[in-house]
Protein backbone atom coordinates (compact mmCIF):
# COMPACT_ATOMS: atom_id res chain seq x y z
CA UNK A 1 0.00 0.00 0.00
CA UNK A 2 0.65 3.68 -0.81
CA UNK A 3 -0.90 5.81 1.94
CA UNK A 4 -3.79 7.86 0.17
CA UNK A 5 -5.15 7.26 -3.08
CA UNK A 6 -3.06 8.18 -5.64
CA UNK A 7 -5.20 10.91 -7.44
CA UNK A 8 -6.33 12.46 -4.51
CA UNK A 9 -2.85 12.94 -2.55
CA UNK A 10 -1.59 16.08 -1.79
CA UNK A 11 2.18 14.78 -2.15
CA UNK A 12 3.12 12.04 -5.28
CA UNK A 13 6.37 10.94 -5.01
CA UNK A 14 6.38 7.54 -7.62
CA UNK A 15 9.58 5.77 -7.86
CA UNK A 16 11.91 8.33 -7.31
CA UNK A 17 15.81 7.99 -8.07
CA UNK A 18 18.39 10.46 -6.94
CA UNK A 19 22.03 10.20 -8.13
CA UNK A 20 25.00 12.88 -6.88
CA UNK A 21 27.26 13.55 -8.92
CA UNK A 22 30.71 15.17 -7.88
CA UNK A 23 33.70 15.29 -9.49
CA UNK A 24 33.19 12.44 -12.01
CA UNK A 25 31.69 10.15 -9.16
CA UNK A 26 28.32 8.89 -8.97
CA UNK A 27 26.71 8.05 -6.38
CA UNK A 28 23.23 6.73 -5.68
CA UNK A 29 21.50 8.34 -2.67
CA UNK A 30 17.89 7.28 -3.52
CA UNK A 31 17.13 4.25 -5.44
CA UNK A 32 13.11 3.80 -5.01
CA UNK A 33 10.86 5.80 -3.10
CA UNK A 34 7.12 5.64 -3.65
CA UNK A 35 4.97 7.53 -1.24
CA UNK A 36 1.54 9.34 -0.90
CA UNK A 37 0.73 11.91 1.41
CA UNK A 38 -2.71 13.27 2.02
CA UNK A 39 -3.34 16.67 3.10
CA UNK A 40 -3.20 17.11 6.70
CA UNK A 41 -1.39 14.21 7.71
CA UNK A 42 2.29 14.11 9.81
CA UNK A 43 3.95 11.58 8.09
CA UNK A 44 7.42 10.13 9.98
CA UNK A 45 10.41 9.59 7.71
CA UNK A 46 12.62 6.94 9.25
CA UNK A 47 15.58 5.04 8.79
CA UNK A 48 19.47 5.01 9.77
CA UNK A 49 21.42 7.73 9.18
CA UNK A 50 22.86 8.42 6.14
CA UNK A 51 19.62 6.37 4.09
CA UNK A 52 18.60 10.06 1.99
CA UNK A 53 16.32 10.98 4.03
CA UNK A 54 17.52 14.56 3.74
CA UNK A 55 17.90 13.82 0.22
CA UNK A 56 14.48 13.26 -0.13
CA UNK A 57 13.56 16.48 1.96
CA UNK A 58 15.81 18.59 -0.32
CA UNK A 59 13.73 16.94 -3.51
CA UNK A 60 10.77 18.30 -2.23
CA UNK A 61 11.58 21.60 -1.29
CA UNK A 62 12.71 21.81 -4.91
CA UNK A 63 16.52 22.10 -4.48
CA UNK A 64 17.37 18.83 -5.78
CA UNK A 65 16.33 17.66 -8.85
CA UNK A 66 15.48 14.07 -9.39
CA UNK A 67 16.98 11.43 -11.87
CA UNK A 68 14.17 9.03 -12.63
CA UNK A 69 10.04 8.67 -11.37
CA UNK A 70 8.31 11.81 -10.68
CA UNK A 71 7.30 14.01 -7.62
CA UNK A 72 4.15 15.87 -7.72
CA UNK A 73 2.58 18.12 -4.90
CA UNK A 74 -0.40 19.90 -5.03
CA UNK A 75 -4.42 19.62 -6.17
CA UNK A 76 -6.05 21.18 -8.89
CA UNK A 77 -8.14 21.82 -5.68
CA UNK A 78 -5.40 22.48 -3.25
CA UNK A 79 -2.27 24.17 -5.29
CA UNK A 80 0.66 23.97 -4.41
CA UNK A 81 3.31 27.17 -5.09
CA UNK A 82 6.83 25.48 -5.11
CA UNK A 83 8.38 28.87 -4.88
CA UNK A 84 6.37 30.02 -1.45
CA UNK A 85 4.77 26.67 0.39
CA UNK A 86 7.67 25.25 1.67
CA UNK A 87 8.75 25.83 5.68
CA UNK A 88 11.73 23.87 6.93
CA UNK A 89 13.17 23.40 9.90
CA UNK A 90 16.48 21.49 10.61
CA UNK A 91 18.44 20.38 13.56
CA UNK A 92 20.37 23.71 14.42
CA UNK A 93 17.59 26.32 14.97
CA UNK A 94 19.43 28.34 12.48
CA UNK A 95 18.24 31.32 13.88
CA UNK A 96 20.42 34.83 12.53
CA UNK A 97 22.11 36.22 15.74
CA UNK A 98 21.70 39.95 15.03
CA UNK A 99 18.81 39.31 15.04
CA UNK A 100 15.91 39.31 17.20
CA UNK A 101 13.24 36.78 17.31
CA UNK A 102 10.83 38.63 15.78
CA UNK A 103 12.80 39.46 13.25
CA UNK A 104 14.20 36.11 12.27
CA UNK A 105 10.39 35.01 12.63
CA UNK A 106 10.21 37.39 9.79
CA UNK A 107 12.93 36.42 7.17
CA UNK A 108 10.51 34.16 5.34
CA UNK A 109 8.00 37.25 5.28
CA UNK A 110 11.19 39.69 3.84
CA UNK A 111 11.98 37.17 1.24
CA UNK A 112 8.64 36.89 -0.15
CA UNK A 113 7.78 40.40 -0.24
CA UNK A 114 4.62 40.17 2.17
CA UNK A 115 2.99 42.85 3.37
CA UNK A 116 5.02 43.85 6.57
CA UNK A 117 2.58 45.23 9.61
CA UNK A 118 0.24 41.72 8.93
CA UNK A 119 3.04 39.53 8.81
CA UNK A 120 4.49 41.25 12.04
CA UNK A 121 1.23 40.35 13.88
CA UNK A 122 1.28 37.04 12.30
CA UNK A 123 4.79 36.35 13.51
CA UNK A 124 3.66 37.64 17.01
CA UNK A 125 0.51 35.02 16.93
CA UNK A 126 3.05 31.98 16.13
CA UNK A 127 5.60 33.18 18.76
CA UNK A 128 2.29 32.72 21.11
CA UNK A 129 1.36 29.39 19.87
CA UNK A 130 5.02 27.98 19.98
CA UNK A 131 5.15 29.47 23.74
CA UNK A 132 7.88 32.39 23.49
CA UNK A 133 5.13 34.87 24.19
CA UNK A 134 7.03 37.83 25.73
CA UNK A 135 10.64 36.98 23.99
CA UNK A 136 9.65 38.93 20.58
CA UNK A 137 12.49 40.90 21.17
CA UNK A 138 15.10 38.69 23.02
CA UNK A 139 18.64 38.05 20.51
CA UNK A 140 18.60 34.32 19.97
CA UNK A 141 21.69 33.75 22.65
CA UNK A 142 19.25 34.88 24.81
CA UNK A 143 17.17 31.58 24.55
CA UNK A 144 17.60 27.58 25.11
CA UNK A 145 18.27 25.27 22.74
CA UNK A 146 14.78 24.10 22.99
CA UNK A 147 13.54 27.59 22.72
CA UNK A 148 15.46 28.86 19.77
CA UNK A 149 13.92 25.50 18.32
CA UNK A 150 10.54 26.70 18.99
CA UNK A 151 11.55 30.10 17.02
CA UNK A 152 12.32 28.51 13.97
CA UNK A 153 9.11 26.58 13.96
CA UNK A 154 7.44 29.38 14.19
CA UNK A 155 9.82 31.10 11.46
CA UNK A 156 8.68 27.71 9.26
CA UNK A 157 5.12 29.05 9.43
CA UNK A 158 5.16 32.72 9.26
CA UNK A 159 4.37 32.69 5.27
CA UNK A 160 1.78 29.95 5.88
CA UNK A 161 3.38 27.41 3.86
CA UNK A 162 0.98 24.08 2.89
CA UNK A 163 3.89 21.85 3.37
CA UNK A 164 6.42 21.79 6.19
CA UNK A 165 9.73 20.25 6.50
CA UNK A 166 11.40 18.92 9.27
CA UNK A 167 15.02 17.45 9.01
CA UNK A 168 15.52 15.80 12.76
CA UNK A 169 14.43 19.19 14.45
CA UNK A 170 14.83 17.81 18.51
CA UNK A 171 18.04 15.80 17.09
CA UNK A 172 20.01 17.92 18.84
CA UNK A 173 17.59 18.71 22.21
CA UNK A 174 18.32 16.60 25.33
CA UNK A 175 16.06 13.42 26.37
CA UNK A 176 13.74 15.79 28.28
CA UNK A 177 13.30 18.76 26.50
CA UNK A 178 12.84 16.63 23.14
CA UNK A 179 9.70 14.71 24.63
CA UNK A 180 8.31 17.98 25.79
CA UNK A 181 9.09 19.44 22.01
CA UNK A 182 7.70 15.95 20.26
CA UNK A 183 4.46 17.09 22.61
CA UNK A 184 4.03 20.85 21.41
CA UNK A 185 4.51 19.90 17.76
CA UNK A 186 1.70 17.93 18.30
CA UNK A 187 -0.51 20.53 19.77
CA UNK A 188 1.09 22.92 16.90
CA UNK A 189 0.13 20.46 14.10
CA UNK A 190 -3.56 19.79 15.24
CA UNK A 191 -3.85 23.74 15.70
CA UNK A 192 -2.16 24.41 12.37
CA UNK A 193 -3.53 21.72 10.33
CA UNK A 194 -0.30 21.88 8.19
CA UNK A 195 1.12 18.48 6.46
CA UNK A 196 4.07 18.05 8.04
CA UNK A 197 7.20 15.54 6.06
CA UNK A 198 9.01 14.86 9.68
CA UNK A 199 12.45 13.12 9.21
CA UNK A 200 14.08 11.08 12.15
CA UNK A 201 16.30 8.38 13.02
CA UNK A 202 14.48 7.55 16.38
CA UNK A 203 11.93 4.75 15.64
CA UNK A 204 9.78 5.88 19.08
CA UNK A 205 9.58 9.60 17.92
CA UNK A 206 8.29 8.81 15.28
CA UNK A 207 5.42 6.31 15.80
CA UNK A 208 4.75 8.86 18.72
CA UNK A 209 3.95 11.56 16.10
CA UNK A 210 3.03 10.54 12.93
CA UNK A 211 -0.42 9.79 11.62
CA UNK A 212 1.72 7.89 8.93
CA UNK A 213 4.78 6.57 9.05
CA UNK A 214 7.29 5.59 6.17
CA UNK A 215 9.95 3.44 6.52
CA UNK A 216 13.60 3.94 4.55
CA UNK A 217 16.34 1.08 4.77
CA UNK A 218 20.00 1.84 4.65
CA UNK A 219 21.39 3.63 1.50
CA UNK A 220 20.62 4.16 -0.96
CA UNK A 221 17.13 4.47 -0.02
CA UNK A 222 14.50 2.11 -0.50
CA UNK A 223 11.13 2.78 0.47
CA UNK A 224 10.67 -0.79 2.92
CA UNK A 225 6.93 0.50 3.83
CA UNK A 226 4.33 2.73 4.59
CA UNK A 227 1.88 2.44 6.94
CA UNK A 228 -0.72 4.97 8.82
CA UNK A 229 -0.56 4.81 12.84
CA UNK A 230 -4.07 4.21 14.14
CA UNK A 231 -3.26 5.60 17.40
CA UNK A 232 -5.57 8.11 18.54
CA UNK A 233 -4.76 12.07 18.81
CA UNK A 234 -4.09 13.78 21.35
CA UNK A 235 -1.09 11.57 21.97
CA UNK A 236 0.12 11.31 25.57
CA UNK A 237 3.28 10.57 26.64
CA UNK A 238 2.12 7.02 28.50
CA UNK A 239 0.75 6.24 24.75
CA UNK A 240 4.16 4.92 24.70
CA UNK A 241 3.53 1.87 27.49
CA UNK A 242 0.16 1.05 25.34
CA UNK A 243 0.33 -2.41 23.42
CA UNK A 244 -0.20 -0.91 19.67
CA UNK A 245 2.69 1.56 20.27
CA UNK A 246 5.20 -1.82 21.03
CA UNK A 247 3.58 -2.99 17.83
CA UNK A 248 4.56 -0.05 15.66
CA UNK A 249 8.07 0.26 16.68
CA UNK A 250 8.65 -3.66 16.35
CA UNK A 251 7.07 -3.61 12.77
CA UNK A 252 9.61 -0.41 12.27
CA UNK A 253 12.55 -2.57 13.89
CA UNK A 254 11.87 -5.41 11.86
CA UNK A 255 11.79 -3.40 8.77
CA UNK A 256 15.67 -2.14 9.12
CA UNK A 257 16.47 -5.82 9.92
CA UNK A 258 17.51 -4.64 13.94
CA UNK A 259 15.04 -7.77 15.62
CA UNK B 1 26.83 43.08 30.27
CA UNK B 2 29.04 45.04 32.18
CA UNK B 3 27.33 48.45 34.10
CA UNK B 4 27.77 51.85 33.84
CA UNK B 5 29.80 52.01 36.64
CA UNK B 6 32.64 49.80 35.38
CA UNK B 7 32.24 51.34 31.87
CA UNK B 8 33.52 54.54 33.58
CA UNK B 9 36.23 53.21 34.80
CA UNK B 10 37.52 51.32 32.20
CA UNK B 11 37.50 54.68 30.20
CA UNK B 12 39.06 56.28 33.04
CA UNK B 13 41.82 53.60 33.23
CA UNK B 14 42.31 54.03 29.33
CA UNK B 15 43.19 57.82 30.17
CA UNK B 16 45.11 57.25 32.71
CA UNK B 17 47.44 54.75 30.82
CA UNK B 18 48.32 57.28 28.23
CA UNK B 19 49.05 60.09 30.19
CA UNK B 20 51.11 57.67 32.40
CA UNK B 21 52.98 56.57 29.51
CA UNK B 22 53.69 60.50 28.65
CA UNK B 23 54.80 60.92 32.17
CA UNK B 24 57.18 58.30 32.19
CA UNK B 25 58.66 59.49 29.02
CA UNK B 26 59.22 63.01 29.89
CA UNK B 27 60.67 61.63 33.18
CA UNK B 28 62.90 59.31 31.87
CA UNK B 29 64.32 62.04 29.48
CA UNK B 30 64.65 64.87 32.27
CA UNK B 31 66.64 62.12 35.01
CA UNK B 32 68.49 60.22 32.29
CA UNK B 33 69.98 63.46 30.91
CA UNK B 34 69.24 62.60 27.62
CA UNK B 35 70.19 65.09 24.28
CA UNK B 36 67.50 67.43 23.07
CA UNK B 37 68.44 65.97 19.28
CA UNK B 38 68.47 62.73 19.61
CA UNK B 39 65.15 62.66 22.32
CA UNK B 40 62.98 65.88 22.99
CA UNK B 41 61.04 65.50 26.19
CA UNK B 42 56.99 65.53 25.44
CA UNK B 43 56.94 68.96 26.39
CA UNK B 44 59.60 70.75 24.15
CA UNK B 45 57.62 68.35 21.70
CA UNK B 46 53.92 70.07 22.23
CA UNK B 47 55.62 73.46 22.51
CA UNK B 48 56.70 72.57 18.21
CA UNK B 49 52.59 73.01 17.80
CA UNK B 50 53.46 76.62 17.93
CA UNK B 51 56.33 76.75 15.58
CA UNK B 52 55.17 77.68 12.08
CA UNK B 53 55.03 74.10 10.37
CA UNK B 54 51.50 74.06 8.70
CA UNK B 55 50.73 71.65 11.60
CA UNK B 56 47.06 71.98 10.76
CA UNK B 57 46.99 71.42 7.23
CA UNK B 58 49.68 68.85 7.20
CA UNK B 59 48.02 66.48 9.27
CA UNK B 60 44.58 67.21 6.67
CA UNK B 61 46.38 66.05 4.08
CA UNK B 62 47.88 62.95 5.91
CA UNK B 63 44.41 62.03 7.43
CA UNK B 64 43.02 62.51 3.81
CA UNK B 65 45.23 60.19 2.65
CA UNK B 66 45.04 57.16 5.56
CA UNK B 67 41.05 57.72 5.43
CA UNK B 68 40.82 57.59 1.43
CA UNK B 69 43.13 54.82 1.09
CA UNK B 70 41.03 53.02 4.01
CA UNK B 71 37.26 53.00 2.75
CA UNK B 72 38.35 52.60 -0.27
CA UNK B 73 39.91 49.35 0.38
CA UNK B 74 36.60 48.47 2.57
CA UNK B 75 35.22 49.17 -0.67
CA UNK B 76 36.60 47.37 -3.28
CA UNK B 77 37.40 44.42 -0.41
CA UNK B 78 33.65 44.24 0.36
CA UNK B 79 32.67 44.35 -3.34
CA UNK B 80 35.73 41.74 -4.56
CA UNK B 81 34.53 39.54 -1.91
CA UNK B 82 30.96 39.49 -2.63
CA UNK B 83 32.04 38.29 -6.20
CA UNK B 84 34.24 35.91 -5.13
CA UNK B 85 31.93 34.50 -3.51
CA UNK B 86 29.03 34.20 -6.07
CA UNK B 87 31.66 32.88 -8.79
CA UNK B 88 33.50 29.92 -7.99
CA UNK B 89 35.77 30.56 -11.19
CA UNK B 90 36.73 34.23 -10.82
CA UNK B 91 37.92 33.21 -6.98
CA UNK B 92 40.19 30.60 -8.59
CA UNK B 93 41.29 32.72 -11.52
CA UNK B 94 41.41 35.86 -9.70
CA UNK B 95 42.08 34.92 -5.52
CA UNK B 96 46.14 33.68 -6.70
CA UNK B 97 46.92 36.59 -8.78
CA UNK B 98 45.77 39.34 -5.92
CA UNK B 99 47.84 37.35 -3.12
CA UNK B 100 51.17 36.99 -5.78
CA UNK B 101 50.25 41.29 -6.39
CA UNK B 102 49.72 41.39 -2.57
CA UNK B 103 53.54 40.55 -2.24
CA UNK B 104 55.16 43.21 -4.58
CA UNK B 105 56.45 45.76 -1.92
CA UNK B 106 53.88 48.45 -2.20
CA UNK B 107 57.06 50.90 -1.27
CA UNK B 108 58.73 50.21 -4.25
CA UNK B 109 55.68 50.97 -6.17
CA UNK B 110 56.17 54.43 -5.06
CA UNK B 111 58.10 56.30 -7.50
CA UNK B 112 56.64 54.41 -10.24
CA UNK B 113 52.92 56.14 -9.13
CA UNK B 114 55.09 59.33 -9.18
CA UNK B 115 55.75 58.70 -13.16
CA UNK B 116 51.83 57.86 -13.70
CA UNK B 117 50.42 60.52 -11.55
CA UNK B 118 52.59 62.80 -10.47
CA UNK B 119 52.94 64.36 -6.70
CA UNK B 120 49.85 64.66 -4.67
CA UNK B 121 47.73 63.12 -2.82
CA UNK B 122 46.24 60.62 -5.01
CA UNK B 123 49.04 58.27 -5.39
CA UNK B 124 49.31 58.45 -1.41
CA UNK B 125 45.93 56.75 -1.54
CA UNK B 126 46.20 54.74 -3.71
CA UNK B 127 49.82 52.92 -1.81
CA UNK B 128 47.40 53.24 1.22
CA UNK B 129 44.48 51.31 -0.43
CA UNK B 130 46.86 48.63 -1.92
CA UNK B 131 48.62 48.12 1.65
CA UNK B 132 45.55 47.08 3.05
CA UNK B 133 42.70 46.12 1.05
CA UNK B 134 44.27 42.90 0.97
CA UNK B 135 43.24 41.50 5.15
CA UNK B 136 39.67 43.17 4.28
CA UNK B 137 38.84 41.35 1.32
CA UNK B 138 40.64 37.97 2.81
CA UNK B 139 38.12 38.76 5.99
CA UNK B 140 35.34 39.12 4.20
CA UNK B 141 35.49 36.17 2.33
CA UNK B 142 35.87 33.86 4.81
CA UNK B 143 32.87 36.03 6.61
CA UNK B 144 30.29 35.33 3.63
CA UNK B 145 31.45 31.91 3.17
CA UNK B 146 30.53 31.15 7.01
CA UNK B 147 27.01 30.88 6.13
CA UNK B 148 25.45 27.49 6.95
CA UNK B 149 24.27 25.47 3.61
CA UNK B 150 21.26 24.64 5.55
CA UNK B 151 20.41 28.28 5.81
CA UNK B 152 21.08 29.25 2.57
CA UNK B 153 18.55 26.16 1.42
CA UNK B 154 16.01 27.07 3.93
CA UNK B 155 15.54 30.35 1.86
CA UNK B 156 16.66 29.16 -1.59
CA UNK B 157 13.27 26.93 -1.53
CA UNK B 158 11.89 30.30 -1.02
CA UNK B 159 13.41 31.89 -4.24
CA UNK B 160 15.40 34.09 -2.72
CA UNK B 161 17.35 36.28 -4.90
CA UNK B 162 21.19 36.23 -4.40
CA UNK B 163 20.85 39.96 -3.37
CA UNK B 164 18.74 39.35 -0.48
CA UNK B 165 21.17 36.18 0.24
CA UNK B 166 23.96 38.74 0.66
CA UNK B 167 22.16 41.53 2.27
CA UNK B 168 19.72 39.80 4.54
CA UNK B 169 22.42 36.97 5.40
CA UNK B 170 25.85 37.15 4.08
CA UNK B 171 26.51 40.37 4.98
CA UNK B 172 25.31 41.11 8.27
CA UNK B 173 26.85 37.74 9.22
CA UNK B 174 30.18 38.84 7.35
CA UNK B 175 30.27 42.03 9.81
CA UNK B 176 32.56 40.81 12.90
CA UNK B 177 34.94 39.58 10.27
CA UNK B 178 34.79 42.38 8.20
CA UNK B 179 35.08 44.15 11.10
CA UNK B 180 38.10 42.36 12.39
CA UNK B 181 40.25 42.92 8.65
CA UNK B 182 39.11 46.55 9.11
CA UNK B 183 41.40 46.89 12.66
CA UNK B 184 44.38 45.36 10.74
CA UNK B 185 43.85 47.74 7.70
CA UNK B 186 44.01 50.66 9.67
CA UNK B 187 47.58 50.17 11.06
CA UNK B 188 48.56 49.58 7.36
CA UNK B 189 47.02 52.28 5.86
CA UNK B 190 48.41 54.77 8.16
CA UNK B 191 51.78 53.23 7.48
CA UNK B 192 51.34 53.28 3.80
CA UNK B 193 49.94 57.40 3.60
CA UNK B 194 53.06 57.77 5.14
CA UNK B 195 55.55 55.82 3.08
CA UNK B 196 53.66 57.82 -0.02
CA UNK B 197 54.14 61.29 1.83
CA UNK B 198 57.98 59.95 2.33
CA UNK B 199 58.55 59.31 -1.57
CA UNK B 200 56.24 60.89 -3.52
CA UNK B 201 54.71 63.81 -1.93
CA UNK B 202 55.48 67.78 -1.09
CA UNK B 203 52.43 67.83 1.73
CA UNK B 204 51.59 65.55 4.59
CA UNK B 205 53.21 64.34 8.26
CA UNK B 206 55.54 62.60 6.28
CA UNK B 207 56.67 64.91 4.07
CA UNK B 208 57.06 67.74 6.82
CA UNK B 209 59.26 64.47 8.51
CA UNK B 210 61.86 65.03 6.01
CA UNK B 211 61.86 68.51 5.81
CA UNK B 212 62.45 69.18 9.76
CA UNK B 213 65.00 66.28 9.29
CA UNK B 214 67.12 68.25 7.35
CA UNK B 215 67.41 70.88 10.25
CA UNK B 216 67.78 68.40 13.02
CA UNK B 217 64.35 69.60 14.72
CA UNK B 218 63.76 66.25 16.64
CA UNK B 219 61.26 67.45 18.72
CA UNK B 220 58.99 68.60 15.41
CA UNK B 221 59.43 65.17 13.94
CA UNK B 222 58.27 63.60 17.21
CA UNK B 223 55.34 65.62 16.88
CA UNK B 224 54.44 64.68 13.43
CA UNK B 225 54.76 61.41 14.62
CA UNK B 226 52.33 61.92 17.21
CA UNK B 227 50.08 63.45 14.92
CA UNK B 228 50.02 60.39 12.56
CA UNK B 229 49.47 58.09 15.53
CA UNK B 230 46.68 60.56 16.60
CA UNK B 231 45.38 60.10 13.12
CA UNK B 232 45.52 55.75 13.33
CA UNK B 233 43.59 56.40 16.64
CA UNK B 234 41.27 58.33 15.64
CA UNK B 235 40.13 55.94 12.32
CA UNK B 236 40.62 53.01 14.76
CA UNK B 237 38.11 54.68 17.21
CA UNK B 238 35.27 55.48 14.48
CA UNK B 239 35.97 51.65 13.26
CA UNK B 240 35.32 50.71 16.54
CA UNK B 241 32.18 52.88 17.23
CA UNK B 242 31.32 51.50 13.70
CA UNK B 243 31.27 47.74 15.05
CA UNK B 244 29.58 49.38 18.46
CA UNK B 245 26.52 50.23 16.00
CA UNK B 246 26.15 47.23 13.52
CA UNK B 247 27.61 44.29 15.06
CA UNK B 248 25.37 42.70 17.67
CA UNK B 249 27.55 41.97 21.09
CA UNK B 250 27.18 38.33 20.61
CA UNK B 251 28.54 37.78 17.40
CA UNK B 252 31.19 40.12 17.80
CA UNK B 253 34.87 38.64 17.06
CA UNK B 254 36.97 39.43 19.56
N1 LIG C 1 25.45 16.95 -2.13
C1 LIG C 1 25.84 15.65 -2.05
N2 LIG C 1 26.77 15.16 -2.90
C2 LIG C 1 27.15 13.87 -2.83
N3 LIG C 1 26.67 12.96 -1.96
C3 LIG C 1 25.75 13.39 -1.07
C4 LIG C 1 25.29 14.75 -1.07
N4 LIG C 1 24.37 14.88 -0.09
C5 LIG C 1 24.26 13.66 0.50
N5 LIG C 1 25.08 12.76 -0.10
C6 LIG C 1 25.20 11.35 0.25
O1 LIG C 1 23.95 10.74 0.05
C7 LIG C 1 23.66 9.84 1.11
C8 LIG C 1 22.35 10.18 1.74
O2 LIG C 1 22.48 11.41 2.41
P1 LIG C 1 21.30 12.08 3.24
O3 LIG C 1 20.12 12.25 2.37
O4 LIG C 1 21.87 13.29 3.87
O5 LIG C 1 21.03 10.95 4.34
P2 LIG C 1 20.25 11.05 5.74
O6 LIG C 1 19.60 12.38 5.81
O7 LIG C 1 19.28 9.92 5.72
O8 LIG C 1 21.26 10.87 6.83
C9 LIG C 1 24.82 9.89 2.09
O9 LIG C 1 25.65 8.77 1.86
C10 LIG C 1 25.52 11.16 1.72
O10 LIG C 1 26.91 11.02 1.91
MG1 LIG D 1 19.96 13.90 7.19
Amino acid sequence: MTGAHATDAFIRLENVRKVYRTRGQEFLAVSDVTLNVAAGELVSLVGPSGCGKTTVLKILAGLHGHDAGSVEIGTPADPFDPGRDIGMVFQQSLLLKWRRIIDNVLLPTEILGLPRAESRDRARDLLRMVGLEGFEDKFPYELSGGMQQRASIARALVHDPKLVLMDEPFGALDALTREKMNLELLRIWSESRKTIMFVTHSIQEAVFLGSRCAVLTAGPARMADNFEIDLPYPRLLDMKTHENFGVYTRRIYKLLGME
Amino acid sequence: MENRRERIGRWVLVVVMHLAVIAVWQLWITLGEVEAYIMPTPLATFATLFEDYNWWSNTLVTAASVFGGFWLAVVVGVLLALLFSWSKWLNDAFMPVIVSLNMIPKVALGPIFIVWFSYGIGPNIIIAFSICFLPILITTARGLNEVEPELIDLVRALKASRWQVFTKIQLPGALPYIFSGMKVAVVLAVAGAIVGEFIASEKGLGYLMLQVQVTLDTAAMFMAVLLITFVGVVLYALVLMLELLLVVRDARVE
